[in-house]
């Protein structure tokens, strides 16, 4: 297990800065929401990028970290990321 | 001139969660001082304390708070919960910045604290938590409280050790004073941790006793040292007529307060506790005679104990009036403590008893209420010292049962 999916994501949000009302009530249809409607700060988003650095070895530089607006573009920068750099660290 | 009145409580105590709880422990003078079980407390000289138990983080909190709080933050966020909710001040309410909070804070988020260092030297600063930015503040209980009630009116956080949790008390009455309609209050405390026994185990001033029915025994000639505890209470203080007119059912008033500092120590100067006390009073604009009941401070040490004894008996005479000490139950709680004695003083005065001391001989002149006394007081005297010299006092007025006009 090489890339960061959405599910995987959710998980790791929910472990790390605790699952807001509206997450629960999209079920699995959050990846589009934006996070600040799910409840998920800026402090919840550096939480989470912290916890994708330590597991899939992928670090999102600042800048890129606050042009995130939802968990599908958290997703895709971070699998982004890992392909940039060719690494493949298990999971 | 504003008069600022108790309309909500909301405790978390070792002996009660919530308040009908620990008034009814209280009285029944119900011990909650135990061995320390969150850890291993071999290698600890002092291995006792007023532990919460019971309190169940994800029944009471929405999961989006928890990995960003520490333990004192989640009870602070449940006693504002239930203080609003006793006030029936809701979320309905209109003009959310003539609503406040002010609260106390002593030793900031221990646990917290050290597990984010365990994490830091442990496994690398990656490892620490991004809430570490906050979690661990003195303000934080402050700043939460206010964020999730949606409370914009004047906020702050006071730091004065055991004293703070009477000087917040006051602060909020000044905001009242100053517009503000109404104001959460009170402080909130947990720092039982290793590192946080540690800090308390440093200042010299913990028993060292592994007898939980001897540890704590202020007045005492056994007297030797406190036992620490964790909880404490917040409360709803608001304008009086504000509150009239909303119907709001008033508990009791913050009548009167006073604060000073003492003197270096082994000054020749005596300690200023009866100076707070005094000053209290004259801003109540009464006199010793009107007071009907003391908490006392109850420091457990020697000197402590002789100080405040001898001011007692100085301001009301020898066995002068009835004194009570009901934290030797669960501890001294910091912040915590003398929100909690508010609350014990004015429901004291609503019910007509005197919450008990028991299991204390006094070794000086004090009228110590030794099981539930009945009185016909109106007018309670509750005092607080903050490590290192700051003194505190609150005179408090009751209401009586009839909340009609």
């Amino acid at each position: 297990m090489s890339e960061l999916t959405l599910p995987v994501l959710i998980d790791i949000m929910r472990e790390c800065a605790g699952e807001d009302e509206a997450v629960a009530a999209e079920g699995g249809d959050v990846g589009d929401v934006e996070l600040e409607y799910l409840g998920y700060d800026s402090l919840a988003l550096m939480e989470a990028a912290s916890r994708v650095k330590r597991e899939f070895g992928a670090e999102l530089p600042d800048d890129a970290l606050a042009e995130i607006r939802t968990l599908n573009q958290f997703v895709t920068a971070v699998n982004e990321t890992l392909a940039s750099a060719g690494t493949r660290h298990s999971h | 001139m504003t008069t600022a009145v108790v309309t909500g409580t909301g405790v978390v105590a070792p002996n009660g969660l919530g308040t009908e709880e620990f008034w009814s422990a209280t009285l029944q003078g119900r011990p909650a001082i135990t061995p320390i079980d969150g850890y291993d407390t071999t290698a600890f000289p002092s291995r006792l304390a007023g532990q919460v138990r019971d309190f169940d983080d994800a029944g009471r909190l929405p999961s989006r708070l928890v990995p960003q709080t520490d333990r004192m933050t989640r009870f602070a966020l449940a006693a504002a919960d239930w203080a609003l909710a006793d006030a029936a001040l809701d979320s309905g309410y209109p003009d959310r910045t003539a609503l406040g909070v002010i609260t106390a804070a002593a030793a900031g988020g221990f646990d917290f604290g050290q597990r984010e260092l365990q994490n830091l030297w442990g496994s690398g600063p990656d490892h620490v938590s991004a809430y570490m930015s906050f979690a661990w503040f003195y303000a934080v209980n402050t700043g939460q409280i206010s964020i999730k009630h949606d409370l914009r009116g004047p906020t702050g956080v006071v730091v004065a050790e055991q004293a703070g949790g009477i000087d917040a008390i006051a602060q909020a009455r000044r905001a009242l004073r100053g517009g503000a309609t109404a104001v959460l209050t009170g402080g909130m405390e947990s720092s039982l941790s290793p590192y946080g026994m540690a800090a308390r185990i440093a200042s010299g001033r913990l028993s060292t006793s592994d007898d939980p029915e001897r540890a704590y025994l202020p007045f005492d000639p056994a007297a030797s040292g406190h036992v620490p505890g964790e909880g404490g209470a917040m409360l709803v203080l608001e304008d009086e007529a504000h509150a009239r007119a909303r119907g709001a059912t008033v508990l009791g008033e913050i009548a009167g307060y006073g604060a000073t500092f003492d003197p270096p120590p082994h000054s020749v100067r005596p300690a200023n506790l009866g100076r707070a006390a005094e000053l209290a009073l004259a801003d109540a604009g009464l006199s010793t005679d009107d007071v009907d009941v003391v908490f006392a401070d109850a420091d457990g040490s020697v000197e402590g104990d002789r100080v405040e004894a001898e001011t007692l008996v100085r301001l009301f005479g020898p066995y002068g009036v009835p004194v009570t000490a009901p934290k030797t139950l669960i501890g001294r709680l910091y912040s915590g403590g003398a929100p909690l004695d508010v609350v014990l003083a004015l429901l004291a005065l609503r019910e007509g008893v005197i919450p008990p001391t028991p299991g204390i001989t006094p070794g000086h002149p004090l009228d110590l209420v030794s099981e539930p006394r009945p009185f016909h007081g109106t007018t309670a005297l509750v005092l607080a010292r903050g490590h290192n010299g700051f003194n505190s006092a609150l005179v408090l007025r009751g209401r009586g049962k009839d909340t009609s006009e």
